[in-house]
């Protein structure tokens, strides 16, 4: 067999060369893969060893990719193999024992190291880095014999060095050079508040402090500094920055300068050689931080691919201390500058600090102690010098009582174990090694991948913000997302496309716009049924094919097979006459369970889908429509016809609107409630259109929820009379059948489109109210009773409904 | 096609419309049967694979899938076989058309 395909080497198999592989695996498969790593290990995620050591993760906890992956991926993996040189000329890798591979493209990872100190007595046994599995083990080995350890540099690092090795059950002390601690990351007060937090955990400080030497004899016994004094130290951490690991480039007469010197691009000076990670100098600054090598590691691997790529621009880059109960963030700019407007929130009780910096009302940087919940959208607002407005404020600051305090869990204090998706049972931990496992980048794939946010979407913004938490910098809100997985187009393209292009059947739609998958899915042709039938009213003709279980069969399905049947009660309001001719199909049908529903109607439970239409036919009752994306239930309380306190005819109205509107599509199921005084005994507040009489006429509301997403109504205008109040119904009916999103209900519809515009076009434009009013009389023109509908209609009711039985068998 | 099989003849063409589910009883097994957009027929036993049940007949049918009607779930009617990230599989028959007459093996495919 001709191998065809490019041989693409990588010299180091850590973090950066193997987030570029799969980078790479995800775009082409024209490069056949061999990786060079010098560590006996698999792939890593040397972030975690901070945890490790802390003990609250163990090695294969941190395992990024298996063995069985590079063998799944068809990759060639060495471990411990030391490269020795790169023969550009030849395009030859040769290792320390003896091994040559040929290249056609090579990619330098060899990442970084601990920076050692330049002292006296820098060899001796227990003096150690922080940086890899075998750092680690040295410590925890140490603290079984060892009492004492002093780690040098207050920085990331070094805390976390401190604080591992505290929880290992040793004297600590950090010693630093400056005056406060993470100097790089933090500002003044923030320092000095996680000192006195560090100091609470039990960590010593030793600030201002110049290391001149490492004494002892066989092993070390402590630190001399510039001033004379000593420290006591059995096990010295250096953690005063990283060395980019250069030998092998400089060997080959690459261009290098603290670190390998790449352009835009990430190409060396060496052709066909690039280069990727914390080894590399980028427009002069090397990056020590993981976010930045993941948009290096797209640049390298959309350019192999031979996609287009705008190069890199280097990173944002941002700082998690990851030490459990401490909780410190910084993005951006974090010093004070005169022309700074500052933002700062600092509360000793609670030990928190916020401080947001704006330039030119931008929001430029960070720095957040204590209380890190906002960490990812301000970096999200740092990177993209987002304006600063009264909303992200309100997010940020929190504005005391309002419905801003009401915050959603923050992704990065969850526990592992905590259910995140609680309709299928997905944890936390499994949407996180999903990403990690698989590469995941929006909400979509987590949904395929683990079938979080697949049932009721409830989770869908933790599961957005535990993918924003995990992906950190590399997290992009901007990615294009279609209706479904079958298009990129979004609905409000796809509804233009309708009109403009006069498309009229869902596979029409699938075909003129590129339907990935020629018949859709369960997701797209439901949505693009509605859209159709909502554009042409008159002339679409409905594809049940196209319509969910509940609304091809006109009745609910559950769980057994059997289905759920409703006959409309206007309002609530039925007779004894009709009570009966219930009890007796009941009786008749063995229905299983008569329930009164939420919205004062009744469940009929257990109807078997063959016996369906007589059902209904001896019912002879429009159907309640409890199954569809319609008007459900007008809900009413008792009002002024009988009610002591009513001042406006509840029932009457509930009746008129339920009669009017019912039978058409809407996005989603739509819910009304009628109140005959301000009591709201109906609750008029969680329906998507709750109306409250008073004494001179009707207050309406809009967008309420009791359902996965409560949220209380706003309130819309108020009318003086019913007519007024039927048309603005209709005309709120109508703009959320044209603006809504497929099963998007109005709590979130109000939310997106905002109150005041929806004010803007059902109450304060006349004009355009009058002509959305004209577009539901006609759309409402169209509809007629399905159960009704299908008694007359043999065809259907046969092959629907009635169940094959061959007589010959 | 299985040689030898019972083919139990189980319905008319026209009974089994394009991207719509029939459910057939035949000796005691419950059967649904779809017609895909390409005129193909496919039998698969009428039991969610999923750990809850329930029936497969009214599904939405799409190329040679379906999406089960309770939980969503992506099953190739060829094979049987769940989609990820869903697993499972549900028995598939041999079915047939003949003239204008539709058969099914009770021998799984």
């Amino acid at each position: 067999m001709i191998n065809s395909k490019q041989k693409l080497v990588v010299i180091g198999n850590g973090m950066a060369g193997i987030n570029t592989v799969e980078q790479i695996l995800k775009l082409t498969d024209k490069y056949e893969i061999t990786v060079l790593g010098n560590e006996p290990h698999p792939n890593y995620n040397r972030i975690m060893l901070s945890y490790v050591l802390e003990g609250s993760k163990t090695i294969d906890d941190i395992i990024l990719n298996d063995l069985q992956w590079y063998a799944d991926q068809g990759i060639t993996l060495y471990t411990g193999k030391m490269v020795k040189s790169i023969d550009g000329e030849n395009k030859k890798i040769h290792t320390e024992d003896g091994l040559e591979i040929d290249y056609d493209v090579a990619l330098v990872a060899t990442g970084s190291q601990s920076f050692i100190l330049p002292i006296p007595g820098k060899e001796l046994p227990g003096v150690i880095g922080f940086r890899d599995i075998a750092d680690c083990s040295a410590m925890l080995e140490a603290a079984k014999t060892f009492k004492k350890a002093a780690v040098i540099g207050g920085g990331l690092l070094g805390l976390e060095a401190a604080k591992g090795l505290v929880n290992l059950g040793m004297d600590v002390t950090v010693v630093h050079l400056m005056e406060d601690l993470m100097e790089r990351q933090l500002d003044r007060e923030a320092s000095a508040m996680l000192k006195a937090e560090l100091e609470r955990q039990g960590i010593k400080f030793a600030m201002q402090m110049q290391t001149s030497e490492v004494y002892g004899q066989d092993r070390v016994q402590g630190l001399r500094f510039s001033d004379g004094s000593e420290l006591e130290a059995d096990l010295v951490v250096m953690a005063v920055g990283i060395k980019p690991n250069i030998q092998v480039a400089v060997q080959c007469g690459m261009e290098t300068n603290r670190g390998i010197v790449v352009d835009d691009l990430m190409r060396t000076s060496v052709p066909d050689v690039y280069a990727v990670g914390e080894c590399v100098e980028h427009r002069g600054i090397c990056y020590g931080l993981v976010a930045p090598l993941f948009e290096q590691g797209s640049v390298i691997a959309k350019h192999l691919a031979g996609a287009e790529t705008e190069g890199y621009m280097g990173s944002v880059v941002s700082t998690k201390l990851k030490i459990s109960g401490v909780d410190v963030f910084s993005a951006g700019e974090f010093i004070t500058q005169p022309e700074h407007t500052v933002i700062v929130a600092k509360d000793e009780w609670k030990r928190t600090y916020k401080k947001v910096l704006l330039r030119e009302n931008k929001i430029v940087g960070t720095v957040l102690f204590g209380d890190v919940s906002e960490s990812a959208s301000l970096q999200k607002y740092v990177r993209q010098q987002t304006q600063m407005t009264d909303e992200i404020y309100g997010q940020i600051m929190g504005t005391g009582c309002s419905n801003h305090g009401a915050k959603t869990l923050s992704a990065e204090t969850m526990a592992d174990d905590e259910i995140v998706c609680g309709c299928n049972g997905v944890t936390k931990k499994a949407i996180v090694d999903a990403i990690n496992d698989n590469g995941l980048t929006t909400v979509d794939e987590i949904k395929a991948c683990t079938g979080a946010t697949r049932s009721c979407g409830g989770c869908k913004p933790v599961v957005e913000q535990i993918l924003q938490y995990v992906l950190g910098d590399s997290f992009k809100t901007s990615a294009k997302q279609g209706i479904c997985g079958c298009t990129s187009l979004s609905r409000d393209e796809i509804v233009e496309a309708i009109k403009t292009k006069g498309l009229t059947t869902t596979r029409e739609v699938m075909n003129v716009l590129g339907w990935h998958n020629d018949e859709g899915c369960s997701k797209c042709r439901p949505a693009l049924n509605y859209y159709l039938g909502m554009i042409n009213p008159d002339t679409y003709e409905n594809e049940g094919d196209s319509r969910f279980v509940n609304e091809r069969l006109h009745a609910n399905i559950q769980k057994d097979g059997t289905f759920t049947v409703v006959p409309r009660m206007y309002g609530g309001v039925t007779t004894p006459e009709d009570l009966k001719k219930i009890a007796d199909v009941s009786l008749k049908y063995n229905v299983k369970v008569v329930k009164v529903t939420g919205g004062q109607r009744l469940d009929l439970i257990g109807v078997r889908k063959e016996d369906l239409p007589k059902v209904w036919e001896e019912l002879d009752m429009p159907s309640g429509y409890a199954y569809a994306k319609s008007l459900r239930t007008v809900k009413t309380c008792v009002g002024s016809q009988f009610c002591r306190f009513g001042t406006q005819d509840s029932m009457g109205m509930g009746e008129v609107l339920e009669r009017k509107f019912e039978r058409l599509d809407f996005p989603a199921k739509f819910k009304l409630a009628v109140n005959g005084c301000p009591r709201n005994c109906a609750e008029s507040c969680t329906k998507d259109i709750g109306i409250v009489g008073n004494d001179g006429g009707w207050e309406i509301f809009i967008g309420g929820n009791g359902g996965i997403k409560a949220r209380l109504a706003d309130s819309l205008c108020k009318v003086k009379t019913d007519a007024e109040l039927i048309d603005i119904v209709g005309a709120v009916m109508q703009f959320y059948r044209e603006t809504g999103q497929y099963l998007e209900r109005t709590s979130e519809w109000v939310e997106r489109i905002g109150l005041e515009e929806i004010q803007k076009a059902v109450v304060q434009d006349t004009d355009h109210r009058q002509a959305l009013v004209e577009r539901i009389e006609f759309a409402l023109q169209q509809v007629e009773d399905p159960w009704k509908k299908i008694i007359n209609d043999e065809d259907t009711r046969k092959n629907l409904f009635e169940v094959v039985t061959p007589s010959i068998v | 096609m299985i040689k030898n099989a019972e083919w139990l003849v189980v319905g008319h063409s026209k009974d089994f419309p394009i991207r719509i589910g029939r459910t057939i009883h035949i000796k005691g097994a419950e059967i649904a049967v779809f017609r895909t957009s390409e005129n193909e027929l496919y039998a698969v036993e009428n039991i969610n694979p999923h750990p809850k049940r329930g029936p497969l007949t009214e599904a939405i049918v799409s190329g040679h899938y379906i999406y089960d009607p309770l939980y969503d779930w992506k099953i190739d009617l060829k094979t049987g076989i769940v989609q990820e990230p869903d697993h499972g599989q549900v028995k598939t028959f041999a079915v047939c058309e003949e003239g204008e007459e539709v058969k099914v093996s009770l021998e799984t495919v």
